[in-house]
C-alpha cells in the first residue's frame, strides 16, 4: 500500500495549510530488466551508487545534534536523508537485479565489510570524531557531492529505467548538496584566519580519496548505456571544484592520492579502518535482533 | 556553587554573532507569504537556505522571504490601546450594512 494514499488528492487537500502534492518516487516507473544486461554486473553497479549514499547518509547523520548549529543540524540531516532516499532505491535496484530473495534492509545490514562497493572518500571520519571537523565534513560533501551530481546527470540518460529514474530524482537533491556545501566553503575560507585554516585542512584530509571517484572500473565498462564511465566525470568536477576555489581564494590542495591494494579499492570491498568500525555502529541493532520491527 | 559559573562571555560563540531572520514562506495555494517562524544565520543567503531547510521539508512553500528580525518595526503592547481600541467600536466601517449577493466569494 502507498503510504501516500492518506495524504493525497483525495479532494480534502484543503485543510492543510500548505498543500501536500507528494508523489511516491518512481511511481510509474517500469521495474522489468533491460534487455541483454548481465544481472551481476547491474547487481554491482546499483550497490556502488548505493553504497555511495548508504554511507555518506551514516557519516553525516552523526552530526545530529553535534553541528555548530541548530539550523546547520538540520540542513545535515536533510542532506543524510536525501541520500538515505536514493540509498534505499538503489539497493531495492539491486536486490531485484540479483534475484535472490533480498531486500534494501538485507543488504545494508548483513553484508560485511568487503561486500561494500562505496568509494573510501564516504567512509572515512571528517567529524565530528577525531578525524575531522565542520571544514572537513564540507570539504567532502563539496567533492562528493560535484562527482555524484556529475555522475547523476548522466546517468539520467540510463537504459535502466528505474537507474534513469533514481537520477533524475537525485539530481536536484544533490545540487542543493552541492550549493550548501559551496557557499559554507566561501564562507570558511573568507571568514577568519581560522576557519580558513580549518577549511584547507578539511581539504587536504579529503584530498587524496579524490582520485579513486574518477577511476574506470571494469563494471561499469560491461554495462555500455547502462552505467557510466567514471573517467568521463573528471573533466567537469575539476571545472567545478576550480570555480569554487577561485572564488573562495583557495588553491587546489597538492597531497597524493591513496594507493589501492594491487588495484583494489573501495569499489571491490577494500576499504580503510574506519569501515569495519562504521559498519559495527550501522548495522548493530539490526544483527543483535535479526527480523525485529516496530 | 555559589559563583555564577554559567554566565555567557560576553561576544563568544557563534549565536552572538549570528543575526536573527523571520521567514516568510507562499504555500502552493497561498496568495501571500505567511510568518511561518525566524532563525539563526551568518549573512541573508545562508538564511534563505537555512529556512528552505527549517520550513519548507514537508512541502510547504513555493516562495521564502527571509527578513533580518532588527529590520522589523513593530507596535509596541504598550501602545495596544491608543493602536488598536479607537478602532473596535466604528461598526460603520465594516461592509455590514449591505445585502451581500450569495454568489460573491472572498469578501
Amino acid at each position: 500500500m502507498n503510504a501516500y494514499e492518506g495524504l493525497v488528492d483525495t479532494g480534502e487537500e484543503r485543510h492543510w495549510a500548505f498543500g501536500t502534492g507528494f508523489t511516491a518516487a518512481l511511481s510509474g516507473v517500469d521495474r522489468a530488466l533491460p534487455a541483454e544486461v548481465d544481472t551481476e554486473d547491474l547487481t554491482a553497479y546499483c550497490l556502488m551508487l548505493g553504497d555511495d549514499a548508504l554511507i555518506l547518509s551514516q557519516r553525516l547523520a552523526e552530526w545530529c545534534s553535534r553541528a555548530p548549529e541548530l539550523e546547520e543540524d538540520v540542513a545535515l540531516a536533510n542532506i543524510a536523508l536525501d541520500l538515505l532516499g536514493q540509498a534505499r532505491l538503489l539497493l531495492t535496484r539491486a536486490a531485484e537485479a540479483d534475484g535472490v530473495a533480498c531486500d534494501e534492509d538485507t543488504l545494508a545490514f548483513t553484508r560485511d565489510e568487503h561486500e561494500f562497493r562505496n568509494v573510501r572518500l564516504v567512509e572515512i571520519d571528517c567529524g565530528p570524531g577525531p578525524g575531522g571537523d565542520f571544514a572537513a565534513t564540507i570539504a567532502r560533501l563539496l567533492v562528493f557531492s560535484t562527482y555524484r551530481l556529475a555522475l547523476l546527470q548522466r546517468l539520467t540518460g540510463s537504459r535502466d529505467p528505474v537507474l534513469a529514474a533514481v537520477a533524475a530524482k537525485g539530481v536536484k537533491e544533490v545540487a542543493y548538496h552541492r550549493d550548501h556545501a559551496a557557499q559554507w566553503t566561501l564562507r570558511l575560507a573568507g571568514g577568519t584566519e581560522f576557519s580558513r585554516e580549518r577549511m584547507v585542512a578539511g581539504l587536504e584530509r579529503v584530498w587524496p580519496f579524490v582520485d579513486e571517484l574518477f577511476a574506470p572500473h571494469p563494471v561499469e565498462a560491461r554495462l555500455p548505456g547502462i552505467a557510466v564511465d567514471s573517467a568521463t566525470l573528471r573533466a567537469e568536477v575539476d571545472e567545478v571544484l576550480d570555480t569554487v576555489f577561485a572564488a573562495a581564494s583557495l588553491a587546489r590542495p597538492e597531497v597524493s592520492p591513496l594507493a589501492t591494494v594491487a588495484g583494489r579499492g573501495g569499489r571491490d570491498g577494500v576499504h580503510t579502518e574506519a569501515m569495519g568500525y562504521l559498519l559495527a555502529e550501522m548495522q548493530h541493532v539490526h544483527r543483535s535482533m535479526p527480523g525485529a520491527t516496530w | 556553587m555559589t559563583e555564577r559559573a554559567s554566565e555567557p562571555a560576553a561576544g563568544r560563540g557563534p549565536r552572538s554573532s549570528w543575526p536573527l531572520y523571520e521567514v516568510f514562506v507562499r504555500g502552493k495555494r497561498g496568495l501571500n507569504h505567511v510568518h511561518v517562524g525566524s532563525l539563526h544565520a551568518p549573512d541573508d543567503e545562508m538564511a534563505l537556505r537555512n529556512a528552505r531547510d527549517l520550513y519548507t521539508r514537508r512541502n510547504e512553500g513555493v516562495s521564502i522571504w527571509v527578513v533580518p528580525a532588527a529590520a522589523i518595526t513593530a507596535s509596541s503592547p504598550d501602545e495596544k490601546d491608543p493602536f488598536f481600541a479607537p478602532s473596535g467600536d466604528k461598526v460603520y466601517r465594516h461592509p455590514t450594512f449591505y445585502a451581500i449577493p450569495e454568489d460573491v466569494p472572498h469578501l
